[in-house]
């Protein structure tokens, strides 16, 4: 278990390191003046070098990527182009906006998938199970800005339901006022990730519905209720945990479009202002930070799906 | 030079047709598959024709009639610039099918390529490539593409192409890759090997042909990403001109025009993005079950 581990974190360290390289050269190596993006035309040449200077762009490009590596290990994000303040400053508290929609979304997303892929599985060819299944799939093709525009015009100013802007009122906290203000969002993020979770619970647990060991339990003379439960769940659920992992970075991309629409300070807002500002050392910094929490969630599940997997945990320890 | 020993697992062109003759059949009887193709059918003549058969022009801006709910003259409404909803939403259609299209058909070239190389010939090469996929697709897709837009001077659909093409390279790449590592092992491509056939016929000539249907399965997925991606980029405000004719970009222009109750502007093109999106997904869906993948 712990070199399977060991191997684990190191791949991860590994692919973090090349996403750090891959969006190093994106912004560096693609055509266009970082200096004249962020100072816009008028600058003057002596602004540029002094630009240049000031955020160690007229170094080799090299020392430059292990400048920004060293930097980014002993926890420092850099300096924003456009505010001059930390990059930490801006993008800590949207991370934390951004993960709390995300972790909304997710309480409502996995139970309410998983569900649904078992209700498709146990009427298996019926129109519930169609409907689940094509209904679910097409809703997830539609992009996360168009629901979240169409949800806010229905149920926020056609019925007025629910609130406008996912941010609490000013003064009116309290957690549940927050969860109320986060649902809407939550709801454009679940219409776009259900379908693809749902189908493969329902994939698996007709795998194991279907399989020799369900038959032995049935002959064994246990309830249909008691099989599905002791059985197939727990085989069901292992597909499962590899999808919902598979599923963090499309949750992470469509944060940005809901926040947008839903006016939320989150990470998502703050990428884009920095887009729009050609604040490249936010940018950089914001999107390794993604790339981060993407592979920390993909080694959790890799973990999991080794230790619920009794095949994977005896090679492991072999 | 087509000798007996090619034929041990590699089906004849007889039998190929044979088989293709039947999934056609059975795609012709699949109802959601001919919905969705009858739905891409009517966009892509839009995006071709509709130009020359609008009520209004698509630029046209009319200041007398700004924000007018839909009626007789103006189906879909006019948004606040006084532009005829219903006809931006026709022309729309071009720009989104051009470039998803486009970005599909490069990814696609690009991820068959490297998953055809690296899955025969393995070793160091294989392990480099595959790491390196593992890394760009730990970034969401559409944040490789915001970065890419605002590191490059001057946005145009053509980056925004290239860019999609590249964010999709590596799944093709993983998917071709895994069909021809269980391909590699069939004894026609050893048969191909000992008559010193050159690589690039094997890769290309025997083992392309019978790893095509699940790239045709994941082209047809990956074109319903890129719909999804180019429209969300558009919303955005990334990738494409502003102003242009663009299901996405005129959301972006209109939706706050919802909370003056007036929906029409936002809600024509909204529909649009959904049918087309889910028409794709229809086919692709299709396509699944006849291939039995």
């Amino acid at each position: 278990m712990k070199s399977f581990l060991a191997k684990r974190l190191g791949l991860s360290v590994l692919t973090v390191g090349l996403a750090a390289i891959i969006v190093f050269f994106m912004t560096h190596v693609l055509p266009g003046d970082v200096a004249r993006q962020s100072l816009g035309r008028q600058a003057t040449p002596e602004d540029v070098a002094a630009f240049n200077k000031l955020y160690g762009l007229d170094q080799p490009i090299l020392n430059q990527l292990f400048r920004w590596i060293k930097e980014l290990l002993s926890g420092n994000l850099g300096v924003s182009m456009s505010t001059s303040r930390p990059v930490s400053v801006t993008l800590i508290p949207a991370l934390g906006y951004s993960a709390r929609l995300a972790a909304v979304a997710f309480v409502l997303i996995v139970p309410l998938s998983i569900a649904g892929g078992i209700i498709a599985a146990m009427n298996r060819g019926k129109k519930i199970d169609r409907a689940i299944t094509v209904g679910g799939l097409s809703a997830a093709v539609i992009p996360e800005f168009v629901w979240a525009v169409v949800l806010l015009l229905l149920f926020g100013v056609v019925f007025q339901i629910f609130p406008i802007s996912a941010m609490p009122d000013e003064g009116a906290g309290g957690f549940l006022q927050s969860i109320w203000h986060l649902l809407l969002p939550s709801i454009a993020l679940f219409l776009v990730l259900f379908g693809y979770i749902a189908r493969i619970t329902r994939a698996g647990v007709i795998e194991a519905l279907d399989s020799d060991y369900m038959r032995t339990a049935v002959l064994k003379g246990y309830s249909r209720r008691k099989a599905v439960t002791n059985h197939v769940l727990r085989n069901a659920m292992l597909p499962t945990i590899a999808v919902v992992a598979s599923q963090i970075p499309y949750l992470i991309g469509g944060l940005v479009a809901v926040e947008i629409v839903f006016n939320y300070r989150g990470f998502g807002t703050v990428l884009l202002t920095a887009v729009g500002g050609r604040d490249y050392a936010v940018l950089q910094s914001g999107v390794i930070l993604t790339s981060v929490v993407i592979v920390v969630f993909q080694l959790i599940a890799d973990v999991l799906f080794a230790v619920l997997n009794p095949r994977i945990r005896q090679r492991i320890s072999e | 030079m087509n000798d007996s020993s090619t034929e041990i697992s590699k089906k004849s062109d007889a039998e190929r047709l044979q088989i293709r003759k039947e999934r056609l059949a059975l795609l012709r009887r699949n109802k959601a598959f001919t919905i969705g193709i009858a739905v891409l059918g009517f966009w892509t003549l839009c995006a071709i024709f509709g130009k020359y058969f609008t009520p209004f022009k698509a630029d046209e801006q009319n200041f007398e009639f700004v924000s007018i709910s839909p009626n007789g003259t103006y189906w879909f409404g006019t948004d606040a610039n006084g532009q005829d909803v219903f006809s931006r939403v026709i022309v729309g259609s071009r720009l989104i099918l051009v470039m998803s299209f486009a970005a599909t058909i490069l990814g696609t070239l690009a991820g068959t390529s490297i998953g055809l190389i690296t899955g025969y010939f393995k070793g160091w090469f294989d392990i480099i490539v595959m790491r390196l996929l593992e890394a760009i697709s730990s970034i969401p897709a559409i944040i490789i593409a915001l970065l890419a837009v605002a590191a490059i001077e001057g946005q145009s659909p053509t980056i925004t192409v290239f860019i999609i093409a590249f964010v999709f390279t590596p799944n093709i790449a993983r998917t071709v890759r895994a069909a021809v590592l269980a391909e590699a092992e069939f004894e026609y491509v050893a048969a191909a090997r000992l008559r010193t056939e050159r690589t690039p016929h094997i890769l290309f000539k025997e083992i392309l042909p019978n790893v095509m249907p699940p790239i045709i399965v994941e082209f047809t997925v990956r074109l319903g990403y890129a719909i999804f991606a180019i429209a969300t980029l558009s919303f955005l405000g990334a990738g494409v001109e502003y102003g242009s004719p663009n299901w996405g970009t005129q959301i972006s222009e209109n939706w706050a025009q919802i909370f003056n109750n007036q929906w029409w502007p936002t809600a024509f093109p909204a529909i649009a993005i959904a049918t087309l999106a889910v028409s794709v997904n229809l086919i692709s869906d299709g396509l699944l079950e006849v291939f039995e993948i």
